[in-house]
């Protein structure tokens, strides 16, 4: 970048210093010349698909925007309309706050506790058990068996089940009663969500300096709780902050799961979430400026929760 | 001699301190317990992969297999021989979308991350802190500036639009990032006294020091991209992945219950299997995961 301050007129140190600022900079920027290569195919990959359409969406919700005529500049309608007057947009969002209270904080302790017993556990046993609670994260689509297990009909394995030793009459709708929806949902959800962060929080358990713990017993930590608490806990925050950032996100996001078991849309829109409220506005009616206002509104959530949690979550043991 | 080793276990257990032995009972129970509720639905699909279709709709229904059968997969087969597109041209398209994308990932997370990992320069926080950011939302967020990125780029409906941006990821990015912090200075130094370009320390010196974290990116990136439907921006038929093919045959409903449980013990065993031969490995790579500032 051309000095532009050589315009202006400015006394002769500050200028100096300017010119000789700019200069550091030029020269370090050569000499890191073999980063930026390095880092160049990352980042232009990772400009082109996440921080560009960041700040597109991010403009493109002041507009009117149907792909086919060019957008018109509406200023904050997109937005007043959608927390005014779109009902279902509130229905959303009621359904993703509600999901996001409880599979957020739910999964994120789940998967703690989870990591806690297991690393008590022998070797052998241990790693075992971590493939069984981490297993349903990465099989894929395997959560469409939630589907027959959850099925209306007799043939539902939970239905059948209860039937069977007498508790219902009837098979119960589960995927279709709005009285049971969104617990489905959720229970699928947390089903699938001991993840990145589970493991990341078996690798902290595992690297807690052990003379932290004996020398603890001779300050008078008697059991486990105290030890959880005093000692467990605090080595681990790293660990604790990066898994809070993953569950959160994970826990705004819900959509295919709520897809795959509820449909789209689903009943009265009992399983209806932010992203799914997106994806009808985006992929199905074709209005790109309203989508986008809700897209941002997801953004803010999500980034905004994120960062208040962060500086809740440092605050602990300090 | 077992008397030694006997006594060596009854040492190592007095060693533990702070447990009680009622409450890790208590404990383990409830392990047990959830560690069922996780894996039942996994053991049910294996299972019913096996299952004639005379078991598969049993009233009550049984959860384990009696007569365990191959004709799911024989089934599956003959199913997508009739079909348009063959079954085999579905493997491949999840083998390709997979394997360049994984491969692609790993690769360029590692060139980002040496030097976000090791040197300070100009934009570098910066870098990292966008990384980090990003993080923070999920990629619904950016959905319909995507579409346009894609139809600008013309690559609607070919598979770069599945594996490139796949190949940006934030989180790869991060815990190669923190990984390679660990890797101690005096290495780096002693491979620039020798002469060594940055290139050449990147790829002999710290790759070949990373492989746990290679196969923590490889196990995280390829169960998102073994598992794509496709998405939204792939339309042709000859085009689509596995997944696709088996949600249109669960779409197919009660008759084709067995070759979709079939389909889905293939889509599943493949990532857990990678899962527990890497399993020592990505732990390790998840202690160094930690944010910190």
């Amino acid at each position: 970048m051309q000095p532009k301050s050589a315009e202006r007129p400015v006394n002769n140190t500050t200028y100096l210093k300017k010119e000789s600022r700019i200069a550091r900079l030029k020269s370090e920027i050569k000499r890191g010349k073999h980063y930026y290569i390095l880092l160049a195919p990352y980042m232009i990959i990772f400009s082109f698909f996440t921080v560009i359409p960041v700040i597109v969406s991010f403009g493109l919700s002041f507009f009117s925007f149907n792909m086919l005529e060019i957008p018109q500049f509406i200023g904050w309608e997109n937005y007043s309309r959608l927390f005014l007057s779109d009902d279902i947009f509130m229905i959303a969002l009621k359904n993703t706050l509600m999901f996001a209270a409880i599979t957020g904080p739910v999964s994120y302790i789940a998967c703690f506790i989870f990591a806690w017993i297991i690393n008590e556990l022998s070797p052998k046993i241990r790693a075992f058990m971590t493939v069984i609670f981490y297993a349903p994260s990465i099989s894929g689509n395997v959560f469409f068996i939630w589907l027959i297990i959850f099925s209306g009909d007799t043939y539902g394995y939970l239905n059948g089940f209860l039937m069977q030793i007498g508790i219902i009459l009837e098979p119960i709708q589960w995927l279709k009663d709005e009285q049971y929806i969104l617990w489905v949902v959720i229970l699928v959800q947390l089903w699938l969500s001991l993840g990145t962060s589970f493991l990341a929080f078996i690798a902290g358990l595992q690297t807690i300096d052990r003379s932290l713990i004996e020398a603890g017993a001779v300050d008078g930590i008697k059991n486990r709780w105290q030890e959880l608490w005093y000692i467990t806990l605090p080595s681990m925050k790293p660990q604790l902050l990066f898994g809070a950032v993953l569950q959160i996100t994970m826990a705004f996001a819900v959509a295919d799961i709520s897809i795959a078991l509820a449909g789209f849309p689903s009943v009265n829109y009992a399983a209806h979430t932010i992203v799914t409220h997106l994806m009808d506005y985006g992929t199905i009616r074709f209005e790109m400026g309203y989508a986008s206002a809700i897209a941002t509104v997801l953004f803010g959530l999500m980034i905004g929760t994120n960062m208040l949690v962060q500086k809740l979550l440092r605050k602990v043991g300090t | 001699m077992t008397l030694i080793r006997k006594r060596k276990r009854i040492f190592r257990f007095q060693k533990k301190l702070n447990r009680s032995l009622p409450v890790s009972i208590l404990l383990f129970m409830i392990l047990a317990l959830f560690g069922a509720f996780m894996a039942i639905p996994l053991i049910y699909a294996f299972n019913n992969a096996f299952k004639p279709l005379d078991e598969l709709f049993i009233f009550p229904p049984k959860f384990f297999v009696r007569n365990p059968t191959f004709d799911n997969f024989f089934d599956l087969v003959a199913v997508m021989g009739d079909s348009w597109v063959p079954l085999s041209r579905y493997f491949a398209n999840t083998f390709i979308i997979t394997v360049i994308g994984t491969a692609g990932h790993v690769l360029l997370a590692s060139m980002a991350a040496y030097p976000l990992a090791k040197y300070r320069f100009p934009g570098s926080r910066a870098i990292f802190s966008m990384v980090v950011l990003s993080l923070m939302f999920s990629p619904h967020v950016t959905a319909i500036p995507n579409y346009m990125v894609m139809s600008l780029l013309g690559w609607i409906n070919t598979h770069a639009s599945i594996i490139i941006p796949s190949m940006a990821f934030p989180l790869g990015l991060f815990l190669m990032k923190q990984f390679m912090e660990q890797l101690p200075d005096a290495m780096l130094e002693a491979a620039k006294m020798d002469g060594a370009s940055e290139y050449r320390i990147f790829w002999s010196v710290v790759m070949p020091n990373v492989k746990p974290a290679w196969l923590t990116l490889l196990i995280l990136q390829f169960p998102v991209l073994w598992g794509t439907n496709g998405g939204d921006f792939i339309y042709s038929e000859q085009l689509k992945p596995l997944n696709y093919a088996l949600e249109q045959i669960t779409l197919g409903g009660i008759a084709r219950a067995g070759v979709g449980a079939a389909v889905a013990l293939i889509l599943m065993v493949v990532p857990i299997t990678l899962f527990i031969i890497s399993q020592s490995n990505v732990i390790q790579t998840m202690s160094s995961s930690g944010m910190k500032d």
